[in-house]
């Protein structure tokens, strides 16, 4: 029912891998033209790309969840409205994402079910519980923050329809970055207690949201096509460096410590930070990080739950054709 | 100390207020509650804009409470600092969730009423509370256009969404008699031109109900018992479970500003 025609087309020779065809298509890319859907591209390509912004817009739905915790108990009405504001714009990133994916050929249902089969990967950040009311603060400031570094060179990605989506989503998410610093920097004037749950939160969530940017480029197995490509612009540990080096002052603002007391700043100016537990990121991505379960049980439960309503809706929509169409032949 | 419950004083017009911000603080929490958990992810953005409308309403109602009250609460305080005894929301609005169907229900009496009694408070004597009327009712309006346009997709879909829509229509039937009673704290403002007399809008209301139900292939109960109660705090068990969610932050850390 959401599937694009495009890229299905009977006789369609774009399938047709040759090496002119590659030389060419590098050319595009090198020239910094935007590839569209109905162009040309590498089988790989696709691929690499549906898995990307697949899992994206999975990211997106699934980091519903441990914000959506804090909705019915945010703090003050201003607070609720704003969090509700915030999901529901990533909800719609979702389907902006959706929307770019669906444009290389796969449909959302396929794309969702293999999300909930377990098959296909969301991001790493959103297997952790969101424990206290800091978290929420914690999650804008941080994790949209990390997502933020990430996004804005995918603006200028070589796939014009994720490019685009990039665009719309980097303006809401730089405002929810926003909102998350301000829920902080209003803990850390608060009370004794309030400043002590903020702390609490930054210890909780500083490396795993490091982990964000992916493992580190020595160990990455998608970077060298991806940079050819110019899905990527920056390897992952620079975008790390990056996040760290805007993130560190933020933190010396609100009168917060980063939980890495190895930190120092070298003379270049970046901060250097100690070795990120990757076991724990390879856990948490095979699915045994701490919300892991519960993540996919709660997406399991809502659509096998909504499976009736989904029904219902197809089979009026079928009822109502097939009445205008006895409406027309009368 | 400060988690105490504050005390209000209900002169009719604060009284007033404050139902109907309860009302829309209530039902939109409840709305808020299927956020990530909606049958697709449309429905999910639709809950939560709904739910958000219902929020800014009870916001911009109980800044005007605190406001004619003489600034001794505010918007949270009436929220977060009140308890089950002391709300005036709709018995309706604070019935669970349910499933889709029951929502759905839920959300297709009460916006159908509101869209009508806002459309109508547009013309109260009090430029606050008709200037609110003005902007709920744009809202509320498609409230009723989202809702009917459910049950009418549940009632004539499958006979599963049939049976369900129907259950809930039979459920929750008996709590919209509550939205068009007043009582005498209300019938002054009502002579004075400030609020609206709800009971002539009735007719109106059932005929808007019953044309979608039929429709949807559904009916409506014959039963015309109606609960009462929740205007004057004597609510169903459901409330004290949502209140104590809602509240729990603001109850735990006395005082603190977030």
């Amino acid at each position: 029912m959401y599937t694009q025609a495009l890229n299905t087309s009977e006789g369609d020779d774009r399938h047709i891998e040759d090496a002119a065809r590659a030389a060419q298509f590098q050319a595009r890319i090198d020239a910094d033209e935007r590839i569209e859907p109905n162009d040309w591209m590498p089988a790989a390509y696709r691929k690499t790309l549906t898995r990307q912004i697949s899992q994206h817009a999975h990211s997106e739905i699934v980091g519903m969840l441990p914000e959506g915790n804090w909705i019915t108990r945010a703090p003050s009405l201003r607070r609720k409205a704003a969090l509700l504001a915030k999901v529901q714009d990533e909800c719609g990133h979702g389907l902006y994402l959706y929307a770019a994916a669906e444009t290389l050929g796969s449909s959302r249902e396929e794309l969702v079910d293999l999300m909930l089969a377990g098959k296909a990967k969301y991001s790493s950040i959103f297997n952790y519980p969101t424990l206290t009311w800091a978290d929420i603060g914690t999650i804008g400031w941080l994790v949209d923050g990390a997502a933020i570094m990430n996004q804005i060179p995918l603006c200028r990605c070589s796939y014009g329809p994720y490019a685009r989506a990039m665009i719309r989503v980097c303006k809401e998410e730089s405002f929810h970055q926003r909102q998350g610093f301000e829920i902080m920097l209003t803990l850390c004037r608060g009370t004794d207690e309030q400043k002590a749950m903020a702390q609490d939160a930054l210890n909780r969530w500083w490396w795993p949201v490091l982990m964000m940017f992916g493992p580190p480029d020595q160990a990455s197995q998608h970077s060298d096509t991806s940079t050819k490509w110019k899905i990527k612009r920056f390897s992952n540990d620079e975008l790390r460096q990056k996040f760290v080096d805007a993130t560190v002052p933020q933190a010396q603002f609100l009168g917060l410590t980063v939980p890495d007391p190895g930190m120092k700043q070298n003379e270049a100016g970046n901060w250097e930070y100690s070795a990120i537990d990757w076991v724990e990121f390879k856990q948490v991505l095979a699915g045994n990080g701490p919300c892991n379960r519960d993540r996919l049980a709660a997406r399991r439960k809502a659509h096998e739950d909504g499976a009736w309503v989904r029904e219902a809706a197809m089979a009026y929509a079928e009822k109502r054709r097939q009445r205008s169409a006895l409406q027309a032949a009368e | 100390m400060a988690a105490a419950n504050i005390t209000v004083s209900e002169t009719p017009l604060v009284l007033y207020t404050l139902r109907r911000a309860d009302d829309a603080l209530i039902l939109g929490h409840r709305l808020s509650e299927w956020c990530g958990h909606a049958p697709m992810l449309e429905e999910d953005m639709a809950l939560a804009n709904m739910g958000l409308d219902l929020l800014g309403q009870a916001r911009e109602l109980y800044s005007y409470a605190a406001k004619v009250e003489g600034g001794r609460n505010d918007e949270d305080k009436f929220a977060y600092l009140r308890d089950v005894r002391q709300y005036r929301n709709l018995l309706l609005l604070e019935q669970p969730n349910g499933d889709f169907a029951r929502t759905t229900v839920r959300q297709f009496f009460y916006a159908a009423f509101a869209d009508l009694y806002w459309r109508a408070m547009m013309r109260s004597s009090d430029p606050t509370l008709s200037a609110i009327a003005a902007k709920s009712e744009k809202e509320s309006a498609y409230h009723v256009r989202h809702s009917s346009e459910w049950l009418i997709r549940l009632g004539d879909g499958t006979e599963e969404s049939h049976r369900r829509a129907q259950a809930a229509i039979d459920e929750l039937w008996a709590f919209t008699g509550e939205m068009f009673s007043v009582d005498d704290s209300e019938r002054g403002l009502i002579d004075a031109g400030i609020a609206i007399d709800p009971a002539p809008l009735r007719p109106q209301w059932l005929n808007t109900i019953s044309s979608v139900v039929s429709e949807a292939t559904l009916a409506l109960p014959d039963n015309d018992w109606m609960q009462q109660g929740g205007r004057s705090g004597r609510h169903s068990e459901h409330l004290g479970h949502l209140l104590s969610e809602l509240q729990s932050i603001q109850r735990s850390f006395p005082g603190a500003t977030w």
